[in-house]
């Protein structure tokens, strides 16, 4: 404790900017007071509002099919809705500036070691002391620009998505705690610290799935989202507590001192780094816990571009990097959250060929794409899964809230004629680049971003993936090992064919869904075509910025050939990850030779081509019929439609035998037959026993009484005499 | 002398166990309890000759409480006779549970 204090007093953040590194979570926790206080106050109606404004509560799909055809003629905005909009985004965007400012003495001061900012004691008892720690350093920050910046963008567009709708206030005091617990995720200097963001994050997805509760479809869906997190929360506890056991310390900077202890790739380590990848499969929708991420799509859009796209769901990913002291030691474990990613990747993707719901397309892509993320991190690429995560919160932000953007024109436009369709549906969409220009640009370059077409993004970060992949099938701790008795190389090797056909589909299935929604004839209906715009600027204004992102995020980190200006963000992770990424390769950097490289990103480039153009070429939105008209799918389209049935299997191997054994055993059983029943109302019934047979001995007889007596005394006699 | 007129007190006092658990006229039966009290006067007054003076007190106290005992127990069965017109015991069950 004292050495700590006495290192960061020495530390060359101290004293600067970076002390105040606090005040980047404090920020959103006070938004979060003061919308939860107006939230708390009533809604007023403000009368009658212009229908030509964008006055419509923006409901999802569910709430559509309910609403649709109800009076709308009111508008119900919240009193206070001025002063939401105001303290809302404006928490975020000082806590965003404030985070450059300590990005920046970060960069300029080139620490090697974090810097740990202790507020106060937490938990001190016995052997474990933990404090209420941030920790400073070239990771965290890293995460929190993205939190706070993408998470400030996607606040703006909020204002312009939930204004009228009648928890305005309830909704942005929600997103302020959400970021609030997500800061603290990121910026927690133990893992206690880390795990209380972790819960945080969970419940404020919980709440914002079931925002609109009054469906119960909804309701459930945050429900399932909350029980899915618990499994692997329940991972994300044993393995601290396996840490605990055996370290003796939670805080990162004694686990990566002490780490060394355990012996490496030994079965400790193992459990360790297998029970933190449970929790990660949860937080971050992997097979087999990832079918909550789809259902989550619930929630309001902007929350689906925020929690369940951009920020909470790469979690897991931030914890395997985080964890990379760990992981590095661990190389049954690595290769397991790679080859988890790469299948899950390959998986989500095929499922998102053919989902008709613009959200589904999306939700989809993301579980895909975050299996793309533990491929990175899962190999031992930190910094390449990292640098994933972050333009991947780019492009998948600018689609969801270009999504967001749609369905809003897509509601506005059947509110006019209280028609019931499907506004999330795209076969109920088409031909809307005529309507929406600034959308359907920005969602093109998102669409290529995360389909790999250089020179944007997507195509740097999925590049090193798969290259870093490639680099390690030899000459690396996870190639000499075996997993379940298959060689690693052979394993590494069919995660790099996984993940490529997981990019072809990517490309095929978002090309699909820009064909469906933006090209093609208009099949919402004559009289909804002339309802259909542009969102407002508020909306729009924050694409246009996560646009740019996505076209030029991918200057972070150059491919390693271009020289001085290449690997920039590998290096800037370096004092975090470095020695991990070394532990795999061995002590030397995993260096392909030039050709090899040229040759694989061609490989990628031909592939995510060949899929738009295949797309293209195949998918006819001419021939689409709006929803209620079209015919039923067969065969492995049917599958596909449906998710493999992965939910039904679910419900027919887990849900049904739990409530069945909840049911019969535990309720009728152990609840009501054994504890009430044996426990509670048979004692009962025991003593009314005694009494009943007590009550008989009392015959009112004295002779009786009499007879009794004189035997008691002889008895008692007798008993003295013979002893 | 003492071992003869203990012999009698416990004859005299089995005697009056018996009749206390045999018969069923109340007034028989307060007879009996006063024989047993009598009964155990007597080995008071026989031991009295080997232990001193003290079963003597004993006696008197005993004789007193008897008295007094007497007077309430015969009141009681009067009281229960006005009741059920009834001395026999057999006919008489208010304590029963």
């Amino acid at each position: 404790m004292l050495l700590q204090e006495a290192a960061g007093a020495a530390h060359p953040l101290a004293g600067t900017i970076a002390e105040w590194i606090w005040l980047v979570p404090v920020l959103p926790l006070l938004g979060f007071v003061v919308n939860g206080l107006l939230s708390l106050l009533p809604a007023t109606h403000l009368g009658p509002a212009d229908p030509s404004a964008a006055g419509h509560d923006a409901h999802d799909a569910h709430a559509v099919h309910d609403h649709g055809g109800h009076d709308h003629h009111h508008v119900v905005r919240h009193q206070y809705a001025r002063i939401v909009s105001l303290v809302g985004p404006a928490v975020l965007g000082v806590a965003f500036l404030l985070t450059a400012g300590i990005f920046l003495a970060l960069a300029g001061a080139h620490a090697e070691e974090p810097f740990v900012r202790t507020l106060f004691p937490w938990l001190v008892t016995g052997g474990l002391h933990v404090d209420a720690a941030l920790q400073v350093d070239q990771l965290s920050m890293a995460m929190t620009m993205v939190v706070t910046g993408v998470g400030f963008l996607i606040h703006v567009f909020s204002v312009g998505y939930m204004q009228d709708d009648p928890g305005y206030p309830r909704y942005f005091a929600y997103l302020n705690l959400f970021v609030f617990f997500m800061l603290v995720l990121v910026l927690g200097a133990s893992y206690p610290v880390m795990f209380v963001g972790w819960e945080g994050v969970g419940l404020c997805s919980y709440l914002l799935i079931g925002y609109w509760y009054s469906e119960k479809a909804n309701a459930d869906a945050g429900k399932k989202a909350f029980v899915m997190n618990r499994i692997g929360d329940f991972g994300f506890l044993v393995a601290m507590f396996l840490l605990f056991a055996n370290l003796g310390t939670l805080d990162f900077a004694g686990v990566a001192g002490s780490v060394s202890e355990l012996s490496e790739g030994g079965a400790v380590i193992t459990a360790i780094g297998l029970f933190f990848f449970l929790g990660c499969a949860g937080k971050s929708a992997q097979i087999p816990l990832y079918t909550w991420l789809p259902d989550a799509m619930a929630g309001p859009t902007p929350v689906s571009a925020l929690i369940h796209a951009a920020t909470m769901v790469t979690a897991g990913v931030y914890l395997v990097a985080r964890s990379s002291f760990l992981f590095s030691l661990a190389p049954v474990a690595s290769l397991t959250v790679a080859l988890v990613g790469a299948v899950t990747a390959l998986f989500a993707a095929t499922i998102g060929l053919k989902q008709w719901d613009i959200k589904k397309v999306l939700a989809y892509s993301t579980v895909s794409q975050l299996g793309y993320m533990f491929i990175g991190v899962g190999v031992g690429a930190y910094a390449a899964g990292v640098f994933h995560l972050v333009t991947h919160a780019f492009f998948k932000a600018l689609l969801f809230l270009g999504s967001g953007s749609v369905i809003f024109a897509m509601h506005r436009a059947l509110h006019h004629t209280g028609s019931h369709a499907d506004a999330q549906d795209m076969r109920n969409m088409g031909g809307l680049q005529k309507y929406m220009p600034w959308t359907f640009g920005l969602m093109w370059i998102a669409t290529l971003a995360i389909a790999g077409i250089p020179p944007l993004s997507g195509f740097f970060s999925k590049d090193e993936i798969l290259a870093s992949v490639f680099a390690r099938t030899s000459h690396s701790t996870l190639a000499e090992a075996t997993w379940l008795g298959i060689p690693g190389s052979a394993l590494l090797m069919l995660i790099y064919v996984l993940g490529l056909a997981a990019a072809l589909l990517t490309a095929i299935y978002m090309t699909r869904m820009m064909l469906y929604t933006f090209h093609g004839p208009n099949r919402s209906g004559e009289e909804e075509r002339k309802h259909l715009a542009e969102a407002p600027w508020v909306m729009t204004a924050p694409l246009v910025v996560l646009g740019v992102l996505s076209a030029v995020g991918g200057a972070l980190n150059f491919p390693a050939f271009f020289g001085s200006i290449g690997q920039k963000f590998h290096h800037w992770l370096e004092p975090v990850t470095g020695a991990a990424s070394l532990n795999i390769t061995h002590g030397e950097e995993a260096h392909l030779a030039l050709g090899t490289e040229l040759m694989l990103i061609g490989i990628a480039v031909a592939i995510a081509v060949a899929g738009i153009i295949y797309a293209m070429v195949r998918l006819k939105p001419q021939a689409l019929v709006p929803a209620a008209q079209s015919p039923e799918s067969h065969g492995i389209e049917r599958v596909l439609e449906h998710k493999y049935y992965v939910d039904e299997a679910y419900d027919r191997a887990i849900v049904k035998p739990v409530v069945g054994i909840s049911r019969r055993v535990l309720w009728r059983g152990m609840d009501a037959g054994l504890i009430d029943g044996l426990l509670v109302n048979g004692s009962g019934f025991l003593m009314r026993g005694f009494g009943w047979v007590g009550a008989r001995l009392q015959s009112g007889q004295v002779g009786t009484y009499a007879w009794v007596l004189v035997i008691g005394v002889l008895a008692v006699l007798g008993a003295f005499s013979l002893s | 002398m003492i071992p003869e007129a203990l012999a009698l007190s416990a004859v005299l006092f089995t005697i009056g166990t018996i009749g206390v658990l045999t018969r069923r006229n109340a007034i028989v039966i307060f007879m009996c309890v006063e024989l047993m009290l009598n009964a155990v006067n007597l080995s008071f007054v026989a031991l009295s000759r080997l232990y001193g003076t003290t079963g003597q007190v004993f006696v008197v106290f005993v004789m007193t409480v008897a008295a007094a005992e007497a007077a309430v127990g015969l009141a009681i069965i009067i009281a229960i006779f006005r009741h059920g017109q009834s001395v026999n015991l057999k006919n008489i069950n208010l304590l029963k549970g």
